[in-house]
């Protein structure tokens, strides 16, 4: 029997084996921020212990920073203190940290691609739980908690369990005007937000090697919210020529050793998962959720869901409609929105500022909806605004803002009033997530732009 | 690091008949950022109090006859979402010792294990069973040398990992364990630094500030 990606991955930082069913995991590539980051470094200070490889950690700051122009780490709330002790113990172990004024800050997991710190067969963690998102490299990315973030500071190493193997591939073609994300949400629609618990999932098949890797970063993001802590696309053609030239990607000699290596990084055609799944891309349709957990998630034409049969999951569906104040039966289309939010490291990528940018031109923000577009990076922002993207956006009344994490988690200031309706192309639909009493609908760049400019929950057909 | 874990733990439970309880319900941010005693006064927010701040009557953490549970049962992938640990301190904080869930969310169930509070999975119908028996007041002993949950004449074992019981009932020090392996470490690096010379050292000059 074959051996698949996800076993050369392990086998490949596995340091030794502890007995118990563990093992000794080695890490190749740290990345901090501002929310988890400082009490980390902080409970290994108090420890008296050093960092053991600032030479592979690296921080910047994104969840608790405004995303205001001339913000500084004052601004919000949420960075008044975090920042300023992000700055002191990085400057104090030798992190490079990406700061405010650095024109490679960013959300971590859109950096982390862009500059060319993620690659192919690397161990990343982060103590951020959308890592995963860097597992559209073939890397072996995934978040861990503060204690770990310790423990791989101290030690550039962690004790793990191995998770199960789970393969999904995705044949055939997307149809137009059906993304990455309304894949993922339809992945998670039909397999449960459980789906994938103690799973570590590869995505394969035409359609996934079809992505590009900006949209292969959108599919492995909500990995987490189909259960998985790890997700994955086997490194390809797409792959290397993303990251060739890119800062920190290894140049010259030692490109093409990587490159001979990561090739050697995928499944066997006869390796075997303890899962393997399949589905056609024609399938999938534009997606929206309408409730509170990703699995609430219907095409954008359909109507809510009617209660199910089971008493409990019926209670929890009519609590989502209570808190989302909608009625089952419903068709979603129509119903009034008053934010719309692009960005996230789910879909705060150039591409996905393209495809808003595309339904949002010429057009005007409907009355009374506050539209924000938050580029996921400086770098994202400099490209998208050589290329007029932010003209586009205020042009039709939308907020052009300043990089970060911002109306994903609410901590930085920017929020979603209590029993407002919003359209994010972000990752979670949580209660309060967007905000206490926030009512989040998760979508793709194109629908939620759609949504701005229509005032209701609709899709970019509406408006051809 | 944390205390050793009680080898037997005898307490009423209480019932949390929700799948998906996510982080962000468990500690939401706001909590977060005003430190660890908000965490806990606030865990489950969304559950205990209503949108004016004020408790909840249907508050299933606020029941007399459960004052000093020790045990918490809940649906399916209870934890799912966030990595913020604070969602253990949390359940740790509450009282709780120990949590039984069909599943858990992957980084939750690590980090309850960091945090000295044992995640037990058992199948959905005995925790289903184990729900109504705690809904009639009885008592859940949970045994976890022997790897087992009782409740009046049931008994149910349970799964987890040679290594982290060891290290939950001795509150092991898992940095310590790690650095006693620096031989096996030194010749992992030595031998992948040949293998992969393009991962270690990659700090560079900053690019001009913007």
């Amino acid at each position: 029997m074959g051996t698949s990606l996800f076993e050369r991955l392990w086998d490949l930082h596995r340091v030794r084996e502890m007995g118990g069913g563990m093992d000794l995991v080695s890490i190749d590539l740290h990345l901090l921020h501002d929310l988890s980051g400082p009490g980390a470094l902080r409970a290994l200070a108090q420890r008296g212990l050093p960092v053991r490889a600032p030479g592979q950690t690296f921080a910047t700051p994104d969840h608790g920073i405004a995303t205001t122009p001339g913000r500084t780490a004052d601004t919000s709330e949420g960075s008044r203190r975090s920042l300023p002790a992000l700055r002191r113990y990085c400057e104090a172990a030798g992190i490079q940290l990406f700061d405010l004024d650095s024109s490679e800050q960013g959300i971590v997991h859109v950096i982390g691609p862009e500059l060319g710190l993620t690659l192919p067969g690397l161990s990343i963690v982060c103590g951020d739980s959308h890592t995963c998102t860097q597992g559209a490299f073939g890397a072996l990315a995934w978040g861990i908690g503060s204690t770990e973030i310790m423990q791989a500071l101290a030690t550039q190493m962690l004790i793990l369990e191995r998770p199960r193997s789970m393969r999904i591939r995705v044949d055939g073609a997307l149809k137009p005007g059906v993304t990455a994300k309304d894949l993922i949400l339809y992945i998670i629609g039909r397999w449960g937000a459980a789906g994938a618990v103690g799973h570590a999932v590869e995505f394969a098949g035409s359609a996934v090697e079809a992505l590009s890797m900006e949209e292969r970063m959108s599919l492995c993001n909500l990995a987490i919210e189909f259960g998985a802590r790890f997700g994955f696309v086997a490194p390809d053609e797409t792959t290397y020529a993303y990251l060739e030239g890119r800062p920190y990607a290894p140049q010259g000699a030692l490109w093409d050793a990587a490159l001979e290596h990561w090739r050697g990084l995928r499944s066997d055609p006869d390796a075997a998962f303890d899962q393997d799944l399949c589905l056609h891309a024609g399938e999938v349709d534009p997606q929206v959720t309408w409730g509170v957990t990703l699995d609430n998630v219907i095409g954008l034409d359909r109507a809510i869901p009617v209660a199910p049969e089971d008493a409990a999951e019926a209670a929890a569906h009519a609590a989502a409609l209570d808190y989302m104040g909608l009625e089952a039966g419903v068709p979603l289309a129509g119903v009034p929105v008053q934010h719309v939010f692009i960005g996230s490291c789910a879909n705060g990528r150039l591409s996905d500022l393209v495809a808003a940018a595309d339904v949002v031109r010429g057009r005007r923000v409907a009355a009374g909806v506050s539209a924000w577009v938050v580029p996921g990076s400086q770098g994202v922002k400099r490209a998208a605004e050589a290329m007029g993207l932010h003209t586009v956006f205020r042009d039709a009344g939308f907020d052009w803002r300043e990089p970060g994490c911002s109306m994903c988690l609410a901590m930085n200031g920017d929020l979603v009033p209590s029993g407002a309706r919003c359209v994010s192309t972000s990752n979670r639909n949580f209660v309060g997530r967007q905000g206490p009493g926030a009512r989040t609908h998760l979508a793709s760049p194109a629908t939620a732009a759609a949504c701005a400019i229509l005032g209701h929950i609709g899709g970019a057909a509406e408006l051809a | 690091m944390t205390e050793g874990f009680p080898p037997c733990i005898v307490s009423r439970a209480v019932v949390l008949r929700l799948e998906n309880v996510d982080t962000d319900v468990i500690t939401p941010i706001a909590r977060v950022l005003q430190g660890r005693e908000a965490v806990v006064r606030f865990a489950f927010e969304p559950l205990r109090f209503d949108a004016e701040g004020a408790p909840s009557p249907a508050d299933p953490f606020n029941d007399p006859e459960r004052v000093g549970a020790e045990v918490l049962i809940a649906g399916r992938n209870f934890g799912c979402g966030s990595s913020r640990e604070t969602a253990a301190w949390a359940v740790r904080g509450l009282g709780f010792q120990v949590v039984v869930a069909p599943s858990y969310g992957d980084i939750f169930y690590s980090n309850c294990l960091k945090t000295g509070v044992l995640p037990v999975r058992l199948a959905a119908d005995d925790v289903e069973t184990l729900m109504r028996a705690a809904e009639n007041l009885d008592d859940i002993e949970v045994d976890l040398p022997q790897q087992r949950v009782r409740c009046g004449a049931r008994q149910y074992a349970f799964e987890i990992g040679a290594l982290q019981k060891e290290m939950l009932l001795s509150g092991l020090d898992e940095i310590g364990m790690m650095q006693a392996q620096a031989p096996a470490q030194d010749a992992f690096d030595r031998r992948d630094s040949l293998a992969r010379p393009w991962v270690r050292d990659r700090q560079r000059a900053p690019a001009a500030p913007r």
